[in-house]
C-alpha cells in the first residue's frame, strides 16, 4: 500500500441476498397463482413463483413470494382482480401470524388504541381521529396526514390508502377503536 | 457534518440533498419546502433546534417523497449507495425509509467505504431493515419504543406486524426484551428505548433510565419518538458520548414535552419549539452537577 493508500476509498464488499423481507402468497388453485402473477408482474412488483416450504400445508403446489412490507398494497391490488390469497406468511418464519393482541388507553377525554407498532387516538365526545402515531414504514406519515383531524367514520381507511405492513397495523387498530366506538 | 436521511409524505417531493434549515414550521432543503408534523421532518427540526442551542453547524439532509409505495425510498437508497462512500460525514441518521434489505446492504456496504467512519443511527423502517439483515450490531445506536423493541426482540420477526404474541410489548418486560434482544445479536452497540421509562442500554445490560418528568399524553402524539432520535443525533454531532448523549436527549425531549403541557391532540412542533429551552436546562444541571 502506498503511503497515501488510507486516504483512498475502501473497496466494496461481496453482497449477500436476503429473503428476511419476503412474504409469501398461498392460494388454494394454481390458475390462481398464474392469475396473481400476471397482474403482480404488470404492476412492476419484483415477485417470483416456487414450491412451498414444509411449513405451509394448505393451498396448492405453487405459492408467489413478494416483498412482505408492501403486503397492503399487494393485498389490495389482488382483491381488486379477485385474485385474494388463502394466506400470507413470512419467509422467514412461515408460521408467524400477523399481532392480535390489542393495548387500550384511556385518557379521560381521549381514548388511544394500539397495534403492534401502530397507536391510534380519539377524541371521544366527537370520535375525531387527534393523533397516529408509532411505525416505520414512509405511509405513516403520509397516513396521519390525511386522517388526523377527521371523524373516525369520514376519515380514509388505512386499507384503502396505506400500503405497507405499518399501514396494516394502523387499520387493525383503526377497526379496534370503530369496535370500542360503536354505540 | 450529521447527515439525515429520510422521506417526506408526498409522492411529488424529488430527491433533494443539501444543508437543511427550518423557517417558522417548515423545513427547507434545496429550496423546498416541507411541513414539520412528523417523520423524517419532525426529526429534523428536532435536530436542527438543538443544533442551534448548541451552536452548530447546520446539517445535512437526504430527502424523498414517499407515501410508502417504496419507489421514492429506492430512489433514494440508490443515490446513497452511489455518493455516501466518498462523502465525510461525522454521524449519519437513518430515518423513515421503506424497509428493504437488499437496499439496506448496498447502503451499509457503500458507508464501509467512507475513509473515516461515522457513528451510525438509525430508527424507524431503516432500523427494521438492518435488524432484519442481521447487521443490527453496525449501528451505533437504535431508537425503537416498546413495540419496536419487541420486534427487535423477536429473532424470527420481519416486521413489528409479525411480532410473536408470547414476547408482550409490555413496558414492564423492555428489560427482558432488551436482553433478548443483545442475546440474538439484534440490537446497536448502545439502544434507547423510548416509553413511559426511557432505557439506555448496551450489552452488558441497562446503563440509565429515564422517567421524569412524566407527560403520558405524550405516547398517543406523533413524532415524540422522532424529535427524542433528532436531539440525541444532534448531541452526538456536537462530540457528546452517545451514552451521555441519549441520556441527555431523553431528559431534554421529555422537558419540552412538559412545557408544551401536551394532551392527546396536541402536535409535535409544540414540544419542537420548547427544545432549546428544555436543552439549556438540562445541560445547566449536568454543568451544575460536576461543580
Amino acid at each position: 500500500m502506498s503511503f497515501l493508500g488510507f486516504l483512498k476509498p475502501k473497496k466494496r464488499e461481496k453482497l449477500v441476498e436476503s429473503d428476511q423481507d419476503r412474504g409469501i402468497l398461498v392460494f388454494e388453485h394454481t390458475s390462481e397463482v398464474i392469475r396473481a402473477e400476471s397482474v403482480l408482474k404488470a404492476s412492476g412488483w419484483k415477485i417470483r413463483v416456487m414450491g412451498p416450504p414444509p411449513e405451509i400445508q394448505s393451498g396448492c403446489d405453487l405459492v408467489i413470494e413478494f416483498p412482505l412490507i408492501e403486503e397492503l398494497n399487494i393485498l389490495r391490488t389482488l382483491q381488486k382482480v379477485g385474485a385474494s390469497p388463502l394466506e400470507i406468511v413470512p419467509v422467514s418464519s412461515p408460521l408467524l401470524r400477523p399481532v392480535d393482541l390489542f393495548q387500550i388507553k384511556d385518557f379521560d377525554q381521549y381514548l388511544m388504541v394500539r397495534a403492534a407498532n401502530m397507536k391510534l387516538t380519539v377524541e371521544k365526545k366527537n370520535l375525531n381521529i387527534v393523533n397516529i402515531s408509532g411505525g416505520g414504514c414512509p405511509d405513516v406519515p403520509y397516513l396521519a396526514q390525511e386522517m388526523v383531524g377527521k371523524s373516525l367514520s369520514k376519515a380514509p381507511n388505512p386499507r384503502e390508502i396505506g400500503h405497507t405492513l405499518c399501514g396494516y397495523a394502523l387499520q387493525l387498530a383503526y377497526e379496534e377503536m370503530t369496535r370500542k366506538c360503536s354505540p | 457534518m450529521l447527515a439525515i436521511v429520510g422521506t417526506v409524505p408526498d409522492q411529488k417531493f424529488p430527491l433533494s440533498t443539501g444543508k437543511v434549515s427550518l423557517k417558522e414550521d417548515e423545513i427547507w432543503i434545496q429550496g423546498r419546502r416541507v411541513h414539520v408534523n412528523r417523520g423524517t421532518p419532525a426529526l429534523l427540526a428536532a435536530a436542527v433546534k438543538t443544533g442551534e442551542a448548541l451552536g452548530q453547524s447546520e446539517l445535512f439532509g437526504y430527502l424523498i417523497g414517499d407515501i410508502g409505495l417504496g419507489k421514492g425510498s429506492r430512489n433514494l437508497y440508490e443515490y446513497l449507495t452511489e455518493n455516501l462512500g466518498r462523502s465525510e460525514f461525522s454521524a449519519i441518521t437513518f430515518h423513515y425509509l421503506q424497509p428493504d434489505v437488499d437496499w439496506h446492504n448496498r447502503v451499509l456496504s457503500a458507508i464501509k467505504e467512507m475513509v473515516k467512519q461515522p457513528v451510525l443511527i438509525a430508527d424507524a423502517g431503516f432500523m427494521y431493515a438492518a435488524k432484519m439483515s442481521g447487521q443490527a450490531a453496525a449501528y451505533d445506536l437504535f431508537t425503537p419504543d416498546v413495540g419496536e423493541l419487541a420486534f427487535l426482540a423477536d429473532e424470527t420477526a420481519p416486521h413489528p406486524f409479525y411480532t410473536r404474541g408470547f414476547i408482550l410489548q409490555d413496558e414492564k418486560r423492555a428489560p427482558d426484551l432488551i436482553k433478548r434482544a443483545y442475546a440474538h445479536k439484534n440490537a446497536s452497540r448502545f439502544l434507547l428505548v423510548k416509553g413511559k421509562k426511557d432505557y439506555l442500554s448496551d450489552q452488558d445490560g441497562i446503563k440509565a433510565t429515564v422517567d421524569s418528568p412524566a407527560c403520558e399524553a405524550m405516547e398517543a402524539m406523533g413524532g415524540t419518538g422522532d424529535t427524542l432520535t433528532g436531539i440525541v443525533a444532534a448531541l452526538i454531532e456536537s462530540g457528546m458520548e452517545i451514552s451521555k448523549a441519549a441520556i441527555v436527549a431523553a431528559k431534554a425531549n421529555r422537558l419540552a414535552g412538559y412545557y408544551a403541557r401536551p394532551t392527546p391532540a396536541t402536535q409535535v412542533i409544540e414540544i419542537i419549539r420548547q427544545i432549546p429551552g428544555a436543552l439549556e436546562e438540562i445541560l445547566e444541571e449536568k454543568v451544575a452537577a460536576t461543580k
